[in-house]
């Protein structure tokens, strides 16, 4: 018996890296998988993986900063598979780098669209149909980029840090739905976004990144995949708004110095326009 | 006119380092200060830089793990100047080193006495003046290394990391009494603690400790003082529960990639697309 | 002699609350001011009040979302004062509120544009000229909201949230130009924005505030300007990357098995006097 047993989740970025090995992990368990992402060809093969493992996936293309493909991705869901558990957010890239002062106003803004506008379009639509299942789970991909700074990667760490408190946010206003709202931190993960840019390619990334953290190996997709199945699974139940660190311990110092209730939707602005 | 005309401080740890730079800070700003340490050498002279600087104070020599020797200081600064409306817990020592393994269980309850046992006692005592005032501010040392592992003994790892807990605990307790609880976490100081164990001393300490963060200088005991004359003023009135870092950018965190701050990668400009791209 | 003597700085939002009482502030430690805003009534009116302090002030309009205006900001502090020393970002509204759900990707997107992307682009215009100064300070109005989560108020705890952080990472990658940044995150602050600067408001949200933390009494513009002041002044040359919580003691936790943090303790019973021992005791 799997631990997902009868869920059916949506999981964005899911051709590859993170999101395919949780895609893997989470038919597995006996999920049903929306599959979603730009690239076809790898959405496929995750599809297919998904398959032969015996269970049931479909691919769905989808661009996380098009509303009107998010809101398709859960429609898909509960087409295909009449309902929808589980949310993940995953889809990233790096967006925006290199010294503040040459990022310019384009990618900046193509930066928060697909790393934080995608995470709230997911939940905005995901939180109707979890609630006439009496509830569900949304899970994020946040980074440990969103809980320190890190130079020339200004925008990705802005917008990772903004989905922490996105996270704890939608927590609060979702409890009483049962809807449980948490997101992952992942540290050096060798996954595509990072060995495709790398000369050495996978197995040199996989050296250098060895060195990264207190535990000696580079993080793998299936540690995030083994951290979301967990979130997605009814063993997480009284877990909400939490910021999941897996990193094998890079976070936790630095190891070269040995030594309101607004009850009414609007917009509030400036403060000399009177009212809202 | 001083930030700290009229009021009347203590600080402990002010015969040297971070305690006497504050001494001397607040002496200038128009406080009474009473010097507690151990050490009554260096806090003579810290009372006569005080006066220099145009201000009161005395010395009190003071073993802050001792609950009457506290207590004798808090006395102390009610005696000679009337009241009490600052104090500053900053005695300190590197304390019980070495492997998990290798630290004795005396060694421990020492360090955890100076470093946290003694914070507790300069609360516990200074509230009651504080309060006939109507109000006061208490101001500890803590440390980065409070906030992380890594970046200190582990006895002293232990007591910061409880001494920042305690202040918040603390400030929500004395909030109503309008007594304000913060603490500081300083990161690399040079101060005598550090480089009187260096060989080649405070030049060295300069060095050494101007390549542990962002800002390539080491950190400067007047660089504490001057947030404890922050948290000590009125400035702060609305300030409390805080750990305040003051560390050169140490803990704001590091890159990515590339561990080593001395070998930048030239990450160019530009847009990293989806891994699927290729560039 | 001020601690700001000789020093320009840039404060946007400046017409009322927060950024008027710190450019007040700064104007009484002999900076140099460009008051940035888009409300050129309230806008003026600092302008007077920082020069019956003593201080030299200029009005600037600015919408701080959008890139010109702040190059236009920047560039006027410059040919103004000859300088640029701080810039203290600190304009800001309550953006989209209410339910997520509700949430319309246009008030989305207007909400991140004047929190987030204003900082942003403050911080890339006002840097080159600090260069050029061999230093300085940037200072950002985070908020409580940017390190917790609160209920009804998604858009702006997002972007809050990355003000904090961008403050870190930005604060790496200036520290060589000995260019600080930093930034303050208020907690309960009685401003124009809350009390909309109606009749009676300001008076009851004071008594209402005064309740919401273990300092009690409200929060005040002048609280925050106390603490930019610091952050702006070579008081804090060693200080960068941080996040300042202002906030009479907010978000320090809450009192243990009560409610009402900072208020009188509820006689519960619960806690026992003294010592508590392990649970096999009696």
């Amino acid at each position: 018996m799997g631990k997902l047993d009868g869920k059916v989740a949506v999981i964005t970025g899911a051709a590859s890296g993170m999101g395919r090995a949780s895609a893997i992990r989470f038919a597995r368990e006996g999920a049903a998988v929306i599959v979603t992402d730009l690239n076809e060809e790898g959405g496929s093969g995750t599809v297919a993986e998904c398959k032969t493992l015996g269970g049931k996936a479909v691919f769905q293309r989808v661009d996380v900063s098009s509303e009107a493909d998010i809101k398709g991705a859960v429609d898909r869901a509960v087409k295909e598979f009449g309902r929808l558990d589980i949310m993940f957010n995953n889809a990233g890239l790096g967006g925006a780098t290199g010294p503040l002062e040459k990022v310019t106003r384009e990618n900046w803004d193509r930066t928060m669209a697909i790393l934080l506008g995608a995470v709230f379009l997911g939940i905005k639509y995901s939180v109707p149909e979890l609630r006439k299942v009496g509830g569900g789970s949304i899970i994020s991909t946040s980074s440990v980029g969103g809980l320190r700074g890190s130079g020339y990667l200004a925008a990705y760490c802005a917008a990772k840090a903004a989905v922490i408190n996105l996270t704890q946010s939608a927590a609060i206003e979702y409890g009483h739905d049962h809807i449980r709202v948490n997101c992952i931190c992942p540290g050096g993960v060798n996954t595509p976004l990072i060995y495709a840019g790398s000369k050495g390619g996978y197995e040199e990334a996989e050296k250098n990144m060895a060195r990264m953290q207190p535990i000696p190996r580079a993080g793998r997709p299936e540690d995030i995949a083994n951290m979301a199945l967990f979130l997605a699974s009814d063993e997480a139940e009284w877990i909400t708004g939490t910021a999941m660190v897996v990193d094998g311990g890079m976070n936790t110092g630095n190891a070269r110095f040995r030594l309101s209730n607004l009850a009414n939707a609007g917009f509030s602005g400036p403060s000399y326009t009177r009212g809202s | 006119m001083g930030k700290l005309d009229g009021k009347v401080a203590v600080i402990t740890g002010a015969a040297s380092g971070i305690g006497r730079a504050s001494a001397i800070r607040f002496a200038g700003e128009g406080a009474a200060v009473v010097i507690a340490d151990l050490n009554s050498e260096g806090g003579e002279a810290a009372v006569r830089d005080c006066k220099e600087h145009g201000g009161r104070a005395v010395f009190q020599k003071t073993d802050v793990a001792s609950e009457p020797e506290v207590k004798g200081l808090v006395d102390r600064a009610v005696k000679e100047f009337g009241r009490l409306d600052v104090i500053f817990n900053n005695a300190g020592l590197g304390g019980a080193v070495g492997t998990i393994e290798e630290i004795t269980g005396d060694n421990w309850d020492r360090t955890l006495a100076i470093l946290l046992k003694s914070v507790f006692l300069g609360m516990k005592y200074s509230v009651p003046e504080m309060r006939k005032l109507g109000g006061g501010s208490i101001i500890s040392t803590a440390s980065v290394a409070g906030l992380a592992g890594g970046r200190g003994p582990h006895a002293y790892s232990a007591a910061k990391a409880a001494v920042v807990n305690l202040t918040r605990s603390v400030a929500l307790e004395v909030g109503k009494d309008r007594i304000r609880v913060n603490c500081i976490c300083p990161g690399g100081i040079n101060t005598p603690l550090i480089y009187n164990r260096l060989p080649g001393g405070r030049q060295v300490g300069e060095q050494f400790l101007a390549q542990l963060q962002a800002i390539p200088r080491a950190g400067h005991a007047e660089d504490i003082a001057a947030m404890a004359l922050f948290l000590a003023s009125d400035d702060s009135e609305w300030v409390t529960g805080q750990a305040m870092v003051v560390d050169g950018g140490l803990t704001a965190g590091g890159r990515l990639f590339g561990q080593d701050q001395q070998q930048r990668p030239t990450i160019p400009g530009g847009f990293a697309g989806p891994s699927f791209e290729k560039n | 002699m001020g601690r700001l003597d000789g020093k320009a700085a840039i404060i946007t939002g400046a017409a009322s609350g927060i950024g008027r009482a710190t450019a007040v502030r700064f104007a009484g430690e002999g900076a140099a001011i460009v008051i940035a805003d888009l409300n050129a009534e309230g806008g003026e009116a600092s302008v007077r009040d920082c020069k019956e302090n003593g201080g030299r002030a200029v009005f600037q309009k600015t919408n701080v979302a959008l890139e010109e205006e702040i190059k236009a900001m920047v560039a006027r502090a410059v040919k103004e004062f000859g300088r640029l020393d701080i810039i203290y970002n600190n304009a800001g509204i309550g953006g989209a509120v209410g339910p997520l759900e509700q949430i319309t990707v246009e008030d989305w997107d207007r909400s991140q544009a004047v929190l987030l992307r204003g900082v942003f682009l403050g911080i890339k215009h006002s840097v080159p000229e600090m260069r050029k100064a061999g230093g300085g300070s940037i200072i950002s109005t985070a908020s409580i909201a940017g390190i917790r989560g609160f209920n009804g108020l998604h858009a702006y705890c997002a972007a809050k949230a990355g003000v904090v952080n961008l403050t870190r990472s930005a604060s790496l990658e200036f520290a060589k130009d000995r260019i600080r940044v930093n930034c303050i995150c208020p907690g309960g602050i009685n401003t124009p924005i809350l009390h909309r600067n109606m009749p009676g408001v300001k008076e009851a949200m004071e008594q209402w505030m005064a309740h919401g933390q273990p300092i009690q009494r409200a929060g005040h513009p002048e609280d925050i300007a106390n603490m930019a002041l610091f952050l702006a002044s070579d008081d804090s040359e060693w200080v960068t990357g941080q996040a300042m919580v202002v906030d009479g003691g907010l978000t320090v936790g809450s009192q243990f098995l009560d409610q009402t943090a900072g208020g009188e303790r509820p006689q519960t019973g619960i806690v026992p006097q003294g010592f508590m021992g392990p649970s096999f005791e009696k």
